[in-house]
């Protein structure tokens, strides 16, 4: 794979996460979240069990009335008959509206709780795992997964036993009231079951194509989107809009296909309790002629046919459900389960001098085949400042991410003030050193917010003496000061805006130890200038590890380790470096070899 | 560059000019003002029509299917009422059962004709609803894409995307479940009450004196759950951000140890977002049962009262029976209103922002009558242009600027003096507020699309790679373009090497976004992409700032040859581009300052000349 790991040190995209293994193992581990909600849930069952039997109930005392007093023309027996249809009718909606409203609170519960458990998790996994899946990815998982878990297990699950119980109880009922007419409803019921559930099979699978083919087209939206400029620059508008529309058929074409295959089945659904209306009305009838049944009974079995389709025709949804809860389930379990690689230790340095040694460190990407770094030894003395120059490539960036443990070593070890930095705990390790990298990451917060994110209790003056030394005092004059608010959802600011907003972030409450990914490449040349003359201020009492492409940055160091390959092979003093090491020289000597007339001198 | 934070802007009220509420300016709004809501509704419904329009006389058939199939649903019951009245009396009395075959067969009859009729309306209303949805697509998209890149900077990818996704989608699910459920529902209400005061005119009022409530209900309802629903779209569009925010900045929230914060941020969110769905689920709590209640009181009136009309023999148990199925068929469906009903709301809420940003009109417009411009030569002027970005101070106050063909030109000055601006103008990204740009003699507004972006191409430092291989990449702007002809770009602008390292080449996949390139590589794809393109007129803003000095080098050595014979402006923070151009602009607060032949520039005291000097002591 062609991974630059300079640029992506965190793995490699194309490595999906495990295969899909379906099974309710991982929707049953998810039952400790509805712990606290047992009582509630216990009166929703409860509830929604004598609904059932309240609703099933009904049609038999409208047999009774017409069998009894209507029959006899007895008025006296019908009062007590209607006010208990009554009765029963108010208790089903009572007991439906316990059942939903006793349920929402457990099952929101539910939801949040593990999203929160989730965003933890996402928040302490490291690089290595974040490298690998796309936010978009995690976000599906936090968001569609979660409500597909919550209505499963809120609505799913109860319906599934509600309905089989409702379809037994009313089968019961049927047979006994006249076992030849219930047994041809029984019957009738079989050919809806076993087409729910094969149709709901081709329904999943077509459906997931259609998502798939969404996916498509919301990837090719995303780039028209984010690519604008470039599709401008170039003209090519009605070129993306032929690929665009491509896709944007294909989803017609497959969304057609399962409309088709609804409609067939829906049809169908509604056929058969309407055909079987038919014969219990033609059988019932004879029978009624015969005298083996009474009308009233007659009139019941119609009513409860009808009662009986939503229960059947529901279970291969449901079951669809189940399914679909369970590759959730087994989604949002996969991010749970992954063990973070990088845990802190429990030691803390009480006073860091901020010395920092690589020894003999290693690192390769999980199933990569050439190591990124090896054989590095380091040694920043502290106070000492050293900059790292390498080509393209050459695992820079990789190497200043092990310092903070963003990612950590294959092999060897990474040491400040002699511990080595998995011993430490985290956020001791991440107090002692700070980062400005190369693509600044500013949050959709106040300016003050997004400075203090590692210090929340710096003070005005603090902030102050950070933007002077980055040379972003600017942001005094954002129209709220310090407290606009700026990022994604705020007011945007420009490459270099942010990459001294970024830079005021790591000097923030003086670290010992100073990483600096290649920080100042998006400054002109007079801010960059004025930058580093306030950087080397804050360089001469902290540790420094400098990435650098120019030789300006290389300055602010007392010496230069030059990486190759993912090795030291020199380290020394700038001037010797350029003197000594031509490979040194044709990396930062910017006019080593013009041509003397083309230069301006 | 100007921007406003959302949360600090606070909402208009009543009576402010309709202008202001023009395009998307409504969306994520949470207070808009009466009259406001009315014109955004007029203006959703005006775009539903028009995408309804060509398919006037599909729902014509639609509509007739509906009806008929309706009406053998109806007959159902009915059917069942006169097997009961008329069917068995006669078997009673021994004379056959050829009354009760015949009305069998007819619920026979009805239940196919339903079927057929039912399987037509979903499929033809699946099909004009697929066709909505693709029109919709296309017209959004392209429409997005027509639109400046001056909207595009005030409206995020991010939004761009949840236009196209989630908020076609909500409409699909419309389309697909709702539409279904409100015609059976309505056709359903007034079927059903016409039938049962037909069956019995005293026993179908009583049971239809529940009515009243049961609309004023469903209104109440409808109300209550608009406003819920509104309220849980914008807090989980909030987690959302929230999430893929951190999600995205993972590496500064781990190295700055914000996690603990962010969990705390995150919770409430979480929460806000449980709260908003609790009051939802809880309406919907309230709303189905009490359909249920109103349904089940009113089978128990009719039991009561129609058991008591049939003792006095004025009705059949027939008809008793009849009044029953009626009203499981009519209550049924009123309980999935309120899943319509969310469907409804969250659909509206697209329509409604996507009708704003099909409202938004290009502010670079397409030529009516387009020149032509046959072989450009690439003779720029600026002949008096003012520009300033909306409502924002003025940028450029004033500038005359003439750049004879073939020159290549350096522009530099310190960030907002109005580089990147003059670039964009050349571009016509902008269009200018006073004043012309013009190429060859011909103001670029005058100029169609292809024609201009044939001829001027700009590379800036932000190289967006699309999807596909690394020769698909450098074709982009030229995709007739020959493999020799992409190799030999690519070996022009020193980016064949590294391609060649790559297992398959050119026809290596780049990744999402070009993810598995470095920034250097990504720039040098975005070189031969230009210079395949072989544009009359190149601008390349800040186009070396992320390559490596080698690369840089390498680059700058072709440049040389690829400028040579079309005009060039270069825009650089660094003065090692400058090298190679003929003439350097300084820039400062929107004006030119200096202006000449580098090496002139340098001899003066100017700002050139210490920028030189600054620029040399950097190297050492």
């Amino acid at each position: 794979m062609a991974s630059d790991p300079d640029q992506d040190p965190y793995g490699d995209p194309d490595r999906r996460p495990g295969a899909r293994r379906l099974s309710w193992r991982s929707l049953w581990r998810l039952r400790s979240y509805l712990r606290p909600y047992v009582r509630v849930l216990i009166v929703s069952w409860v509830a929604a069990f004598l609904g059932i039997a309240a609703g099933t109930v009904i049609p038999l005392v409208g047999k009774e009335i017409i069998d009894g007093p209507v029959r006899h023309g007895d008025l006296g027996a019908l009062l007590p008959l209607g006010l208990l249809a009554l009765g029963l009718g108010i208790a089903e909606a009572v007991l439906t509206f316990v059942r939903r409203w006793s349920q929402i609170g457990a099952v929101l519960g539910l939801e949040t709780a593990l999203r929160d458990d989730l965003y933890g998790q996402l928040q302490r996994l490291p690089m290595s795992f974040h490298g690998e899946w796309q936010s978009g990815q995690l976000l599906s998982r936090a968001t569609t997964d979660l409500s597909t878990i919550r209505r499963f297990l809120g609505f799913g699950v109860l319906f599934l036993v509600m309905n089989v119980i409702q379809l037994t109880a009313v089968i019961i009922v049927l047979l006994r009231m006249y076992w030849p007419l219930g047994l041809l409803v029984t019957a009738s019921a079989v050919p809806i079951v076993a087409i729910s559930l094969r149709f709901e099979k081709r329904y999943i699978g077509i459906s997931r194509q259609v998502q798939d083919q969404q996916g498509d087209l919301a990837t090719l939206v995303e780039e028209s989107a984010v690519g604008i400029r470039t599709i401008k620059a170039f003209g090519r508008r009605r070129h993306l809009y032929e690929t665009f529309d491509d896709t944007a058929r294909k989803i017609h074409g497959t969304s057609l296909a399962k409309v088709r295959l609804a409609s067939r089945f829906f049809t169908f659904l509604e056929v058969v309790p309407n055909v079987t209306l038919a014969m219990v009305l033609l059988l019932g009838a004879l029978a009624v002629a015969h005298g083996s049944l009474t009308i009233g009974t007659l009139v019941a079995f119609t009513t409860l046919v009808l009662q009986l389709v939503w229960p059947v025709a529901s279970l291969g949804y449901i079951l669809a459900m189940g399914q679909e809860a369970m590759t959730s389930a087994d989604r949002v379990i996969e991010v749970l389960d992954t063990v973070p690689e990088i845990t802190g230790g429990t030691r803390v340095i009480e006073e860091p001098r901020g010395h920092l040694r690589f020894e003999g460190v290693e690192f390769r990407f999980p199933g990569g085949d050439r190591p990124v770094l090896r054989d590095v030894w380091l040694d920043v003395a502290p106070g000492e400042t050293v900059a790292i120059v390498g080509a393209t490539g050459s695992g820079k960036t990789t190497l200043t991410a092990l310092v903070p443990r963003l990612c950590d070593v294959t092999a060897g070890r990474v040491t400040i003030d002699g511990h080595d930095v998995r011993d430490l705990s985290l956020p001791a390790l991440r107090s002692v050193v700070a980062t400005a990298f190369e693509e600044p990451t500013l949050f959709s917060m106040s300016v003050r917010e997004n400075l203090t994110l590692g210090h929340r209790h710096a003070t005005d003056d603090d902030i102050r003496e950070a933007l002077e030394i980055a040379q972003a005092t600017f942001a005094y004059d954002l129209p709220w000061g310090l407290d606009t608010r700026i990022g994604e959802q705020g007011m945007s600011l420009s490459g270099g805006q942010r990459q001294r907003l970024a830079l005021a972030r790591a000097v923030l409450g003086k670290p010992r130890i100073l990483v600096l990914d290649d920080t100042l490449s998006a400054l002109d040349v007079e801010t960059e200038a004025l930058v580093e003359e306030a950087l080397r201020r804050v360089l001469a009492d902290a540790t420094g590890l400098v990435v650098a492409h120019r030789a300006s940055t290389v300055l602010l160091a007392d010496r230069v380790a030059l990486l190759r390959d993912g090795t030291i092979t020199h380290i020394g003093r700038h001037p010797d470096l350029l003197s000594g090491v031509p490979e040194y020289r044709a990396l930062l000597a910017q006019d080593a070899d013009l041509d003397p007339e083309q230069a301006v001198r | 560059m100007t921007g406003t934070t959302a949360d600090k802007t606070t909402g208009a009220t009543a009576g402010e000019a309709t202008d202001r509420w023009r395009g998307v300016a409504a969306e994520d709004k949470e207070h808009i003002p009466e009259t406001v809501s009315l014109l955004l509704r007029t203006r959703s419904r005006r775009l539903l029509g028009d995408l309804l329009r060509p398919h006037r006389k599909a729902i014509g058939v639609l509509t007739a299917v509906i009806v008929v199939s309706n009406a053998a649903g109806l007959a159902l019951p009915y059917l069942v009422k006169t097997g009961i009245d008329s069917g068995i009396p006669p078997m009673t009395h021994g004379r056959g059962a050829g009354t009760l075959l015949t009305i069998v067969a007819a619920i026979v009859a009805a239940a196919l004709t339903q079927a057929v009729t039912r399987q037509a309306f979903l499929q033809l209303s699946g099909r004009i609803g697929q066709d909505i949805l693709l029109e919709l697509r296309r017209r959004v998209f392209n429409h997005f894409q027509r639109l400046s890149l001056s909207f595009h900077e005030k409206y995020t990818s991010g939004r761009v995307i949840a236009r196209l996704t989630s908020d076609v989608e909500a409409i699909a699910e419309l389309l697909d479940s709702g539409f279904d459920g409100l015609v059976t529902a309505v056709l359903t209400l007034f079927g059903t009450a016409a039938m049962l005061l037909v069956l019995d005119v005293h026993l179908g009022l009583v049971a239809l004196l529940p009515l009243p409530v049961l609309l004023l209900f469903t209104r109440w309802f409808r109300r209550q759950s608009s406003a819920a629903y509104r309220r849980t779209r914008e807090t989980v569009a909030l987690v959302i951000v929230h999430f893929v925010e951190s999600m995205t900045g993972i590496r500064a929230v781990q190295a700055f140890r914000r996690e603990p914060r962010n969990q705390e941020i995150f919770e409430k969110l979480n929460a806000d977002y449980r709260d908003a769905n609790t009051r939802g689920s809880r309406l919907v709590a309230i709303f189905m049962p009490g359909i249920k209640l109103i349904g089940n009181v009113t089978v128990a009136i009719v039991l009561l009262y129609g058991g008591w009309l049939a003792v006095r023999g004025t009705v059949t148990v027939g008809v008793l029976a009849a009044f029953l199925l009626y009203l499981r068929q009519f209550y049924e469906p009123m309980q999935e209103i309120s899943q319509f009903y969310n469907a409804l709301q969250s659909a509206g809420a697209a329509l409604e922002k996507l009708s704003g940003v099909l409202e938004e009109q290009p502010d670079v417009a397409e030529p009516r009558r387009p020149a032509t411009l046959a072989r450009p030569r690439g003779a720029l002027r600026f002949d008096a242009v003012e520009f300033a970005y909306a409502g924002g101070p003025p940028v450029l106050p004033r500038l005359d600027l003439e750049i004879p063909s073939g020159q290549t030109v350096a522009v530099v000055g310190t960030t907002g003096a109005g580089k990147t601006t003059l670039a964009k103008l050349i571009s016509r990204f902008y269009d200018p507020v006073t004043g012309r740009v013009l190429l060859d003699g011909l103001d670029l507004r005058d100029l169609d699309e292809t024609t201009l972006r044939r001829h001027v191409v700009m590379v800036t430092q932000e190289n967006f790679l699309f999807t596909g291989t690394i020769a698909d990449n450098i074709r982009f702007g030229r995709p007739e373009a020959s493999m020799a002809a992409v190799a030999e770009a690519a070996e022009a602008i020193g980016a064949h090497e590294f391609v060649a390292t790559l297992p398959d080449g050119y026809q290596t996949q780049v990744g999402k976004r070009g993810g598995r390139m470095s920034a250097g590589q990504r720039q040098l794809v975005a070189f031969a992409r230009a210079f395949l393109a072989d544009p009359a007129v190149l601008i390349l803003d800040e186009a070396t700032s992320s390559l490596d000095v080698p690369s840089e080098r390498l680059v700058q050595r072709a440049l040389r040859t690829i400028l040579a014979d079309r005009t060039a402006i270069i825009i650089a923070h660094r003065l090692s581009t400058v090298e190679i151009a003929e003439r350097v602009l300084v820039m400062e607060g929107g004006r030119v300052v200096e202006d000449g032949p580098p090496e002139h520039l340098i001899t003066r005291s100017g700002r050139f000349a210490r920028l030189h000097q600054a620029w040399l002591d950097s190297l050492a």
